[in-house]
């Protein structure tokens, strides 16, 4: 299959900070490809040497076949970008918006109208109100609107639902998946482990790092271990005894539980005596299936 | 071309959508000329003025009586001779003194010719300029009366002004050029830097980096729409001076608005500089205020003349454009100068638009950093 993206060893410094340290990947056409990490993890960083806006001072990148360094006139007419913060004009209608940047790339909202119904017909009847007015579920889909207008071959999402209703958030991962029928790679970044697994592969980062790249189902079963979900009615009082428990390897809140993992990867049962004395009441264990954020905890862990 | 239009359109709506620019554009502008017009040009009412008239005949004693019968003047002493009348003027409550010289009379019957003069108190500039131009059209209308009933030819007074103290008249009407140095800068330096940085704080500068709009286009369109609007200002401006006050432009309009043009390019040039080198909002207002419109104010001669200006101050001043444009429209306004009289000024604000423009491309850049 052909590459999209094909990066080696990149890494990216500001003054002292590392933002990007040997990240390399590969992105194939009309992948939906997830970065998932925490805040500062390096995601921008990244998402900006995609869309030629950082130069690496290291490694080597080509997107669509071409340079990020010397190729990046050719590739800013193919590229759709939607910055972290989403960037409309607020004193625009939304109509302005989106006809502003069709003009701006070459194009008319009526010409690519078909890829973008599916989004913008959502926000159409508003489409007199100001950008500045509108809820951040609609920013959202009016950006990403604005983002697609000209049909770019390789579409960079920097954490499009940060800030977003849980319902808008749903709606826009269906949206995603629809646009793959158009062959437009797709490029996004989230910190939402429960949305990794709606992409067809992730990459985890942290601290400028890639820790892993797989398929979500994969890196679920990269865990390799056996984990149990602890609950008790004082979930702090429990994460401190669960983890002063000499036989726990670790011990990490999840939701209402607590995931825990044992040293000798089989569950020890003198547990119970140890919250017991501790004074954990009612304390429940159960085994369970690693979910994508056990599998990133206990990469994070290995590091 | 398509492009750059939409992003023209853009920034447009983004003006008239605005209303503190709006008001910044055209609000401070028109209330500046009406209040300082308004200050500067009080009416005229009783006047103070004393008359030496050495020739004390029929018409000299017309002409007086019409002056003092017009409601602004009022006579407070017959002089007898020249001496006296700067002993008057040093005493302070009399505005001006108008002299018949021997002979009026008799010269204006033989050769239909004769000059009087009107000595104003130039340390008030503003009742001075009220003064010799009241006391000018009163005599104006008496040459209108004698003309009618002159059996021969066309005869005429001639009133011949002069100030004391002040022969130049500094100050006054001089805020007509600094409000307009004042305004172009702050529109256009101000301004621009806003909108350009405004984008990079609103994180649209990103996307609009990776579209296929050339820098220059970007830049191009920023500053295209500040360019039409600052000229329309320049010319509400001298509109209204004109209108409301009367003040004329003695030298050659359209070179008055060349220039006027060249000073809005190198403004906008400087915007676009500050611009490139703040990252928010804030940074470019505060550049541009205190960087250029206190300098603006305090140096380039609006309100304390270069000429008193210790040396320190003189030096830094004559590395501020503001300082050359004033000079520039106050010779075309008020002295009338052509090209030849101001091309050396011109030519050290085009001098400067070059380093700007220079200047920012070399620092405009193509990616975030
Ligand atoms: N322009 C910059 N100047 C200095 N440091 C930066 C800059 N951009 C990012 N960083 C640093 O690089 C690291 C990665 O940041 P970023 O890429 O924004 O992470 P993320 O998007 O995952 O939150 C952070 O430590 C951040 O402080
Ligand atoms: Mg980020």
């Amino acid at each position: 299959m052909n590459k999209v993206i094909a990066a080696s060893a990149i890494g990216r410094k500001f003054g002292n900070t590392r933002a990007l340290e040997n990240v390399s990947f590969d992105i194939s056409e009309s992948e939906i490809f997830g970065f998932i990490g925490p805040d500062g993890a390096g995601k921008t960083t990244l998402f900006r040497i995609i869309t030629t806006l950082l130069l690496p001072d290291e490694g080597k990148m080509t997107i669509m076949g071409l340079d990020c360094r010397t190729g990046y006139r050719q590739l800013r007419k193919n590229i759709g970008y939607m910055p972290g913060r989403f960037s409309l004009y607020p004193d625009l209608s939304v109509e302005e918006n989106l006809n502003f940047y069709a003009t701006v790339f070459g194009t008319t909202v009526k010409e690519n109208y078909d890829l973008i119904y599916d989004i913008y017909s959502h926000i159409e009847p508003f489409k007199k109100r100001l950008a500045g007015k509108l809820s951040g579920g609609m920013k959202q889909k009016l950006a990403l609107s604005c983002a697609l207008i000209h049909k770019p071959g390789l579409l960079v999402l920097d954490e499009p639902t940060t800030g977003v209703d849980a319902v808008s958030r749903s709606e826009f991962w269906v949206m995603l998946k629809k646009l793959r029928q158009h062959n437009i790679t797709i490029v996004v970044s989230t910190p939402y482990m429960d949305e990794a697994m709606k992409c067809d592969r992730v990459a985890l980062i942290q601290r400028g790092r890639l820790l892993s790249i797989n398929q979500p189902e994969k890196i679920r079963e990269e865990f390799g271990r056996k984990l149990f979900s602890v609950t008790a009615p004082e979930k702090f009082k429990l994460i401190n005894a669960l983890r002063s428990f000499p036989g726990i390897r670790t011990a990490y809140p999840f939701g209402d539980s607590v995931h825990v993992t044992f040293k000798e990867d089989e569950f020890d049962d003198s547990i119970y005596k140890h919250l017991d004395r501790m004074g954990v009441i009612n304390a429940r264990i159960t085994e369970t299936k690693a979910g994508i954020e056990d599998s990133f905890l206990e990469l994070m862990q290995k590091e | 071309m398509k492009r750059f239009i939409g992003f023209v359109k853009k920034e447009f709506l983004h003006i008239f959508r605005d209303f503190r620019t709006l008001i910044i554009l055209f609000g401070i502008p028109t209330v500046q000329i009406l209040i300082f017009g308004f200050v500067v040009s009080m009416d005229l009412k009783d006047a103070n003025v004393a008359f030496l008239d050495l020739s004390n005949d029929e018409i000299t004693r017309r002409i007086s009586d019409k002056i003092c019968s017009s409601g602004f003047f009022r006579r407070t002493d017959n002089l007898r001779d020249y001496k006296d009348v700067d002993r008057v003027m040093k005493k302070g409550d009399t505005r001006a003194v108008i002299i018949f010289g021997d002979n009026f009379g008799r010269d204006l019957a033989r050769s239909g010719r004769a000059t009087m003069s009107i000595i104003a108190d130039g340390s008030e500039p503003n009742t001075a300029t009220l003064i010799t131009n009241y006391a000018t059209a009163i005599i104006t209308d008496f040459n209108r009366e004698l003309d009618r009933t002159a059996r021969i030819g066309n005869i005429l007074v001639q009133p011949e002004v002069r100030m004391f103290y002040n022969p130049g008249l500094k100050g006054h009407f001089m805020f007509v050029p600094g409000v307009i140095t004042l305004i172009l800068i702050l529109i256009c330096a101000l301004m621009t830097s806003i909108t350009i940085t405004r984008e990079k704080e609103f994180g649209t500068m990103e996307v609009l980096l990776v579209s296929p709009l050339k820098p220059s286009q970007i830049i191009l369109g920023k500053v295209m729409p500040y360019f039409l609007l600052s000229f329309i200002n320049v010319i509400l401006i001298l509109l209204l001076s004109w209108l409301v006050f009367g003040l004329p432009v003695r030298g050659s309009i359209a070179l008055l608005l060349a220039e006027s043009m060249l000073y809005i390019l190198m403004s906008l040039s400087l915007g676009i500089l500050i611009s490139t080198i703040s990252k928010t909002m804030q940074q470019a207002i505060f550049i541009s205020l205190v960087g250029l419109m206190l300098p603006t104010i305090l140096l380039s001669g609006f309100i304390f003349p270069i000429e008193n200006m210790p040396g320190i101050y003189d030096v830094v001043s004559s590395v501020l454009p503001p300082r050359y444009f004033i000079l520039i429209i106050k010779n075309i306004m008020i002295k009338g100068a052509g090209f030849s009289d101001v091309w050396r000024e011109t030519l050290i604000i085009a001098l400067m638009t070059a380093v700007f423009i220079g200047l920012s491309i070399r620092n405009f850049k193509v990616r975030l950093q």
